[in-house]
Order: structure tokens, then sequence, then C-alpha cells
């Protein structure tokens, strides 16, 4: 636990695993969920640098910075998954081809 | 800090690193969407105690407010409001498994490569409480951000109830 290494071991899976459900998921709810792990990840990876590298708190802030901007990142999501599931009664991201030439 | 963490402490680490991957793979690999959502809490949790065990309090407590009283709530709402009730199941069927686990390795190896191959100068650690000094710079120097962050919040609430207000024009 006094490493730095464990800790950005873990923030790059939780990175990986958050770019595989955005890659793979059909669901828009769990991409979504995908953006969430990336943000946790990287957010983690800010409080382990702060604590081992950088000797002052700048990346407690950043991490701070960035919970907000997920916070308002996941209500304008979720706002926009459910104008979608009210036009197509779907959230199969397949379906959202209506740009489409 | 004790330079040999206590047996007890060194456990309750390995739980909670172990909590946070194995729950964040279930998010991605479980079929059921709804299983998904609740394995998210349990990485939300894990990360809020890798924090603490960083010794940055204050966000530990904010990554439980907000990440598991808001955002989870948020997600579990959207899901919900968004499948048919009847339907429990929420089967969530994957595709291009092939090239995403590709791009996701390359990744993997190039964000793996960059941790090992980086000399990292490792600063003193210290335990003092980090709550005064973030309320502090929250004030001077991280001000504008601060403010930003504010208007950010504001304007993003807003735009989602005026995007999710129901409208006469296609509500069935």
């Amino acid at each position: 636990m006094n490493s730095l290494m464990i800790y950005l071991a873990i923030g790059v899976l939780l990175f990986v695993l958050g770019l595989l459900a955005v890659l793979t998921s059909k669901n828009l709810v769990k991409i979504l969920m995908g953006v969430e792990l990336i943000l946790n990840g990287a957010g983690l990876n800010f409080v382990a640098f702060t604590r081992f590298v950088a000797g002052n708190l700048d990346g407690q802030l950043a991490a701070l910075f960035i919970i907000v901007v997920a916070a308002s990142e996941a209500a304008v999501a979720l706002a926009i998954i459910l104008n979608f599931y009210r036009q197509i009664r779907s959230i199969d991201v397949d379906l959202a081809d209506s740009l489409r030439g | 800090m004790d330079p040999t963490p206590s047996l007890f402490a060194q456990i309750l680490f390995v739980i909670a690193a172990v909590v946070t991957v194995v729950s964040a793979a279930i998010v991605v690999f479980s079929g059921r969407i709804l299983h998904s959502a609740f394995a998210l809490l349990f990485t939300f949790c894990g990360v809020a105690a890798l924090y603490v065990f960083l010794f940055a309090d204050f966000l530990a407590v904010t990554q439980i407010l907000i990440y598991v009283g808001g955002i989870l709530i948020l997600i579990i709402f959207g899901l919900l409001l968004t499948q048919r009730v009847m339907d429990l199941r929420f089967i969530d069927q994957s595709h291009q498994r092939i090239g995403s686990v590709l791009l996701a390795a390359v990744f993997a190896a190039a964000l793996i490569a960059v941790v090992v191959g980086t000399p990292w100068r490792i600063a003193s650690q210290s335990d003092a409480p980090t709550v005064e000094i973030i309320g502090v710079s929250m004030l001077t120097q991280y001000l504008v951000p601060f403010e930003m962050a504010s208007m950010l919040l504001l304007v993003a609430l807003i735009g989602a109830v005026w995007l999710a207000r129901p409208r006469r024009g296609y509500h069935e």
C-alpha cells in the first residue's frame, strides 16, 4: 500500500475496463457507466501522483474537478438518453442512424 | 507515515483493491445491465477506500456523496426509465468484440510502458488533513476554476431539465 505502482496499476485497469465497456456495449446507459469507470481511473491516478510525486495537493483539486465534470456529464447524458428513448423506444446505439446518408 | 503499515491495514488495502478491480470487471462483462449498475456501486466505494489509503480524506467523502449518492442513482433511474419494466433481465448484447479488445490491449500496453518506463521522483509524504488546504486553495489559487465549475453545474442541470422535459409534439 506504500507504492505508487499499485495505484497506477489499478488506474490502468479501471481505464481499460471502461474503454472496453464503451467500445463493446450497445446499451447507452452501459456506455455511460464505462465513461464513469474511465473518469474514476483518471481521478485515482491524480490522487496517487499528488501523494507520491507532487508534494502538494494540486492533484486532489484536479480529481475534485473531475468529479464535478462527471456529475454534470451524467445529468446531461441521461437527459439525452431519455429523449432518445422517447423517440425510438429503445436505447440501442445502433438505432441512432437518422443522420446517415 | 508509518514505514511498515500494520497487517490489518494491509489486509484492508488488498480487499479494497480487489473489490475495485473485480467489480469493475463485473460492470463490463456482466450480461445483465442491472447487475452492472450494482457492481458500479462497489467500484465507487472501492475507489473511495483507496482515496482513504492515499490520505485524501475530503476526496473520499466527496466520492461517496457525489458518485454513490448522485451519479449512481441517476444511472439507475435512467436504466429503469428506459427499459421495459417487465423485462427484468435487461440483456445487453455486446458487439465488435475483437477490435475492441485489440484497441484496449494497445491502450493498456502504452499505459504500462509509460508507467514502467518513467523514473518517478518519489516526494516526501505528508499525512496532514487535507480539508483546510483544499478549502483555502479553492478560494485563492483555484478561484476561477471553482467559479467556472459552479457555472458549469448550473448550466448542465438547467440544460438537462430542459432536454428531458416532456414535449407535446411526439410524446405519444
